[in-house]
């Protein structure tokens, strides 16, 4: 029965998509349990950023401490949506300036750990490194890793808790329980406005259940009349008063990016 | 190496005429280096420092031709020393023209090439000369003349490798650390092969990552990178010997889960005649050169535990051994050693970061070294790095001895812009 509940609903999902009609006519939850509800939000929500193919951004973060320090990180990333897998990516870090140059390369999957390598390019040498560490900060920013790998339907699961406004907008509040035993969080509250199932804010849970970090974002543009992408994400962590800032700069799609362009070979040249 | 800078020159005045991508970067720095003790081979004539002031600059100039297809890099490199003369030097790190295809990559010009896996030593790595003036690591490398043409597939990819011009090591001078106790008469290096510095040498290499594995093969032909040190037969000086080699090589890298599983080795051989005349030499100088065909490996795990205590840091524990079929302690440093360390990344907005590790002659009760690598940015674009290396020997015969009183805390600022 469940089964095909959901299949009724993917199949609704797909005929929506397929007449480029607004979905959220189609979206309907009732006679679903809360855990039935949150799985179809996800899949709406990952039915609706399918088919990007490849984006090419650059982006800034500015770290802040409890005292108000900053501290700048500047790159570049490049992304290729594999269609059966996870997405594959390219980061070129250009601040701060002693890691100029540094490089990573990463190819998510959806059924088993990601590989990944770090290009040092004092020592010209690629390591790979292990993809263990998804709770780890990033850049030493309050972003773990884990805060900026794909959305993917595996990864978590799902219970509806509410319909809530956030800033005005009308949305769904979903909680995700990460599947990985190796995340940092215990669980996640995510708000995605009914309108487009867009993140408008995520607040993180760590291992011991107390509110951790919360995650806003904002300024959303809208590329190749389809997919919402925020110009800026904020991340503030509770507990240590320190927060992260990152910003989009520049974002294009359908650049004409291909599988040959991540690589090792691609990674050491990449500047 | 004349005809290549020629080349790589003409390139660069031929990209200058046209609108091109050019961007500057690279780092100034600041060194104190201090040595707790005299110098092992202090005489009437010279004494070795027990401090030394460095300056330093390598600047990287990038220009980026046809939308990023083509790319000429320059970065040359220059270290001022306050006490060794040998130690103050420059070298042409990079000067190069690189272009690429969707499977395939051409550099041409001086560049510089890592093969390998492990932390503790590097046996694979051999297409760059070590620039040993710089730290007693070796893992500073001077510029080599190549071109590197690579094709990249599904099965692997394969590299080979022209190297015209062969660049001798760097050695500290009468004044400085980390020399032997026999002056090294440096301008008159010998060589077996009769072109000596303008021999060309060949490399292959295939390498290729097949899910948690990543595997290289690598076959060198051509002047061994490591000098044998033969004594001089008037002036009482060593003389740097450089003979041909065949070398294979094997790097192999598990990354499962936490773990990091790494394994180098390489086999090494010689021409009949070189070994004999070393042999010769030997038997009359009651020393052994090590002049023999053999087998080197290195091999251990690095285990990370993520956020350990409640941190936010990566605590890195490694163990490696090192292995030579010579087995001897006064021909190779790492014939029976074991290396064991620990590295924290903090994680910080500073990227702090600190490596510790000890190795022990597992011949020789007495002999081991301690190194300790810490480094942390002061803001935005200032780097502090502090560096100890201590070094212990008691056996006379070891190849350590000679630099068992080198020991020195180090203290560098680097401006990165």
């Amino acid at each position: 029965m469940n089964t095909f509940k959901n299949l009724a609903i993917s199949l609704a999902t797909s005929i929506a998509l397929i007449l480029g009609m607004s979905a959220q006519a189609e979206f309907n939850l009732s006679g679903l349990s809360a855990e039935e509800q949150g799985l179809a939000i996800a899949k709406e929500r990952k039915a609706r950023d399918i088919g990007w193919g490849d984006s090419s951004s650059s982006v800034t973060m500015t770290l802040r401490n409890a005292q108000g320090e900053e501290s700048i990180r500047e790159m570049r990333m490049q992304s290729l949506e594999i269609s059966d897998d996870g997405d594959k990516g390219l980061t070129i870090f250009d601040m701060p300036k002693d890691v100029k140059g540094t490089a990573f390369l990463n190819f998510s999957h959806i059924d088993k750990s990601d590989d990944q390598w770090l290009y040092l390019p004092a020592l010209k040498r690629v390591k790979r490194i292990s993809s263990r560490n998804k709770s780890g900060p990033f850049m030493g920013s309050e972003f773990a890793y884990e805060d900026l790998s794909s959305f993917e339907i595996g990864k978590y699961t799902f219970k509806f808790l509410a319909e809530e406004k956030v800033n005005g907008v009308d949305c769904y509040k979903v909680e995700q329980i990460p599947t990985d035993k190796n995340s940092g969080y215990t669980r996640q509250v995510a708000w995605l406005d009914k309108e487009h199932f867009r993140g408008q804010k995520v607040n993180f849970y760590d291992r011991k259940k107390s509110l951790l970090k919360t995650l806003t974002f904002s300024d959303y543009k809208l590329y190749l009349d389809k997919y919402w992408r925020p110009m800026q994400m904020d991340m503030i962590n509770h507990q240590t008063k320190k927060s992260t800032e990152l910003n989009t700069i520049t974002l294009a799609f359908k650049t004409g990016l291909k599988d040959s362009d991540f690589n090792k070979a691609t990674l050491k040249r990449a500047r | 190496m004349n005809k290549q800078l020629l080349i790589a020159s003409a390139l660069l005045s031929a990209n200058l005429t046209h609108a091109a991508d050019f961007e500057l970067s690279g780092y100034v720095g600041l060194e104190w280096r201090e040595h707790f003790e005299e110098g092992q081979f202090n005489n009437a004539n010279n004494e070795q420092a027990d401090r030394q002031l460095g300056l330093t600059a390598e600047p990287e100039m990038v220009w980026s031709l046809a939308d990023g297809e083509q790319t000429i890099v320059f970065k040359p490199y220059v270290r001022i020393d306050s006490a060794d003369d040998e130690r103050t030097h420059g070298d042409i790190r990079e000067l190069s023209w690189m272009t690429y295809g969707d499977d395939w990559e051409v550099t041409a010009g001086i560049s510089k090439v890592y093969w390998g896996v492990a932390e503790s030593q590097h046996l694979v790595d051999i297409i760059n000369q070590t620039d040993f003036v710089e730290a007693p690591d070796g893992e500073d490398k001077l510029g080599q003349p190549m071109v590197k043409l690579s094709f990249i597939r599904d099965w692997g990819t394969v590299t080979g490798f022209v190297l015209p011009g062969f660049r001798e090591r760097t050695f500290p001078g009468d004044e400085g650390r980390f020399r032997t106790e026999l002056s090294m008469d440096i301008d008159n290096a010998q060589y077996q092969a009769g072109e000596e510095d303008a021999h060309v040498d060949y490399a292959l290499r295939w390498n290729h990552t097949i899910d948690d594995y990543d595997v290289g093969f690598s076959w060198f032909n051509g002047t061994s990178r490591d000098p044998i040190f033969a004594p001089a037969r008037t002036s009482g000086e060593l003389v740097p010997f450089y003979a041909q080699i065949n070398q294979l090589g094997i790097d192999l890298q598990a990354t499962l889960d936490s773990w990091l599983w790494k394994f180098e080795a390489i086999y090494r051989t010689y021409d009949d005649s070189v070994k004999n005349d070393f042999d010769q030499l030997g038997t009359l100088t009651q020393r052994d050169f090590g002049v023999e065909n053999y087998t080197a490996a290195t091999g251990g795990f690095e285990y990370t535990f993520y956020g350990p205590f409640e941190t936010n840091w990566d605590w890195g524990v490694l163990a490696e051994y090192q292995y030579d079929s010579r087995e001897d302690g006064s021909i190779a440093i790492g014939q029976n050693d074991v290396f064991l360390g620990s590295r924290i990344a903090f994680n910080d907005a500073a990227s702090s970061e600190v490596l510790a590790g000890i190795s022990q002659d597992l011949d020789s009760a007495g002999t081991q070294s301690f190194v300790m690598e810490f480094a942390t940015r002061i803001n935005e674009g200032l780097k502090l790095n502090v560096d100890v290396f201590l070094l212990m020997s008691d056996d006379d015969e070891n190849v350590s001895y000679q630099f068992k009183r080198d020991d020195y805390v180090q203290l560098s600022l680097n401006y990165y812009y």
